[in-house]
């Protein structure tokens, strides 16, 4: 085990990110943790996997199971029928494309305009370059819920309510991915190239395409992933602008809850299958997210 | 920007560049800011104004064209009604017991997971789990949990001979479920931006601490906290604007728009929604937008100028 770990440590500290920060040293990280630190840890994991366990055990049974004492604290075998339920009460297979289109959308969109106005902030000179940049970091900072309403008026005069555009292009402004892609670009893109580019006498835009993207690619894998699992777990503005014929998979979920009938087996089998995707995009890139948020993180 | 990439490149670069050529390339950058500039502008910026706009007038949900001057009467009807104070307040308490915990606890989490330990991976992958969710499947899942008949948690608090407690009707009890909600979600989250902040922290400064006898205990306090403080300063503020628009949380927890019979646990968030899409007056609803922002404002500068203070004095 240790013979194991050891090289796989040394390829890591070795990765370019840390190459590029020479004085990121592994601080705290000199010490080895005790019995307690693991003791503490994994009662931290416990509680953080706990709920989603449980959505499962709940998802498997019947309601009468759920109401028992002691209560069911291990899968039953009423899944099928709790997701027939679900399919009677709420739409969820419609819901369920409705996300991916919306999220598929707004990762693609995202991405882009946060790669073309990144790279525009790391290496172009144009006039006006900082003070823009400026009221682009300067936004994060305002919440999203102060517009909703001119939003909601822009989109009714529009008569989009109901229609998927109207989650899709505001879901498109992300000043967070502008300034996560400038910061990417600044540190992964050598002027140099860039240059080198012109010389041959490439058109911006030829640049662009050909050296930048290339270059840019983990930094966009990143932000895209972060986008698609922020578009899908996106609650108000959807609830919003949209209604139970038209939604997306929150809002259906609110549907369920929301009912007159509590059937907390079906509620949750509905919930497994909102989560179930998302779920599936974190089991097999978790690794990758925990770095791009550790990398998007602000330090000192 | 398609315009010059139509051109073949080569053929152009012998010749020296027309005056057109050279207008276009200055103008070029222009063109790579642009799509995010005219959504920002359609989506983000012009909203965020005509709120202002909206606050003054009538506006009913129904007839959202039809504009009536209201002056301040938007403002003094809010400040009139005994909800908004309810939700103010409310928005506030669950605000403080949601958000303080929550960036002590990560806090303790990332020093540890900066530890040399067996699993680390596996550590912070799980514990980053519940961002993962989104708040309508984790509130609906904390909302069955805290059932006051059936639910797990009155279960095991019966277990150690405590009575069940009602967490949707009883003010603190229902707030403090709330706020479980949203410390689960981003307690890990939140670890794992110290972590960042921790890891950028230069190794030498340890190792002088080391050699002037410092415990690591004093090793966290004069070396970790002081290293992190812009990190901190960024969670705080994040966790400040998040607590203040609080929504789908108190929503979903019993899936009522007045956040419980007697609104106990009414954020602003949802007393917002409630006033422009449970009794249609968007322009009052608007109102309590531009209350929620001059809060968060207030918050966030009275959080950066206390931090900036005492990092002065111990400077």
């Amino acid at each position: 085990m240790t013979v194991l770990a050891t090289p796989r440590r040394t390829e890591r500290a070795g990765s370019p990110r840390q190459a590029a920060r020479p004085r990121g040293g592994r601080a705290g990280g000199q010490h080895h943790g005790g019995r307690l630190a693991y003791a503490v840890l994994v009662v931290a994991a416990l509680v953080s996997a706990f709920p989603f366990y449980w959505t499962i055990v709940a998802a498997t049974r019947s309601n009468a199971e759920l109401a028992a004492t002691p209560p069911a604290l291990l899968p039953g075998g009423n899944l099928v029928h709790n997701f027939q339920q679900v399919l009677q009460q709420a739409d969820i297979g419609k819901a369920l494309l409705n996300s991916l289109i919306v999220s598929g959308s707004v990762t693609v969109g995202t991405v882009l305009c946060s790669t073309l106005a990144g790279f525009a902030f790391a290496k172009l000179r144009f006039k006006g370059r900082n003070a823009l940049l400026a009221v682009t970091i300067g936004t994060m900072m305002i919440p999203p819920q102060l517009g909703v309403i001119p939003l909601f008026m822009l989109i009714a005069k529009l008569h989009w309510v109901n229609q998927l555009q109207s989650v899709i292009l505001p879901g498109l402004v992300s000043a967070f991915g502008v300034f996560f892609m400038r910061q990417y670009l600044v540190q992964a893109l050598p002027d140099e190239l860039i240059e080198a580019g012109r010389v041959d006498g490439a058109s911006t835009a030829r640049i662009f395409w050909s050296i930048v993207v290339p270059i840019a690619r983990p930094g966009m894998a990143v932000l895209g992933m972060l986008t698609f699992m922020a578009s899908w777990n996106d609650f108000f503005w959807p609830v919003v602008a949209l209604s139970s014929q038209e939604p997306t998979v929150q809002v259906a979920l609110r549907q369920l809850g929301g009912g007159y009938v509590h059937d907390q087996s079906v509620i949750m089998a509905g919930t497994l299958l909102g989560t179930l995707p998302v779920l599936l995009v974190f089991g097999l890139l978790g690794r990758q997210i925990v770095g791009g948020i550790m990398q998007g993180a602000v330090k000192g | 920007m398609t315009l010059t990439a139509t051109v073949p490149a080569p053929a152009r670069a012998a010749r020296p560049p027309s005056r057109l050529r050279r207008g276009l390339a200055r103008l070029s950058p222009y063109a790579y800011i642009t799509p995010f500039f005219a959504l920002f502008a359609a989506f983000g910026l012009f909203p965020l104004l005509y709120t202002a706009y909206v606050s003054l007038y009538r506006v009913e949900l129904q007839t959202p064209g039809e504009m009536e001057w209201r002056g301040l009467g938007n403002y003094t009807a809010l400040f009139g009604d005994d909800y908004f104070w309810t939700a103010l307040r409310n928005t506030f308490t669950i605000g403080v017991i949601s958000t303080v915990p929550q960036l002590l606890m990560a806090l303790g989490l990332a020093h540890l997971l900066n530890y040399k330990l067996r699993g680390r991976t596996f550590f912070r992958v799980t514990m980053l789990l519940p961002y993962a969710t989104s708040v309508a499947a984790a509130t609906l899942v904390f909302a069955q949990l805290f059932g006051r008949d059936f639910g797990l948690i009155n279960y095991l608090l019966g277990l150690v001979g405590i009575h069940p407690v009602n967490w949707q009707s009883g003010t603190v009890a229902s707030q403090i479920a709330v706020s479980t909600i949203v410390t689960w979600r981003w307690t890990g989250y939140n670890a794992l931006i110290y972590l960042a902040g921790m890891q950028s922290i230069p190794s030498d400064l340890y190792e002088a601490a080391e050699l002037d006898g410092a415990s690591r205990w004093r090793q966290f306090l004069h070396v970790t906290l002081p290293g992190l403080r812009p990190t901190i300063l960024f969670t705080i503020v994040v966790s400040t604007i998040g607590a203040t628009q609080l929504f789908g949380e108190p929503l979903l927890f019993e899936g009522s728009i007045s956040g419980g019979i007697s609104h106990q646990y009414q954020t602003l968030g949802l007393y917002m929604y409630e006033q422009g899409w449970g009794f249609f007056h968007l322009g009052r609803a608007a109102a309590v937008a531009w209350v929620m922002f001059v809060l968060i404002v207030g918050l966030v500068g009275v959080n950066t100028a206390i931090a900036r203070r005492r990092s002065a004095r111990e400077a």
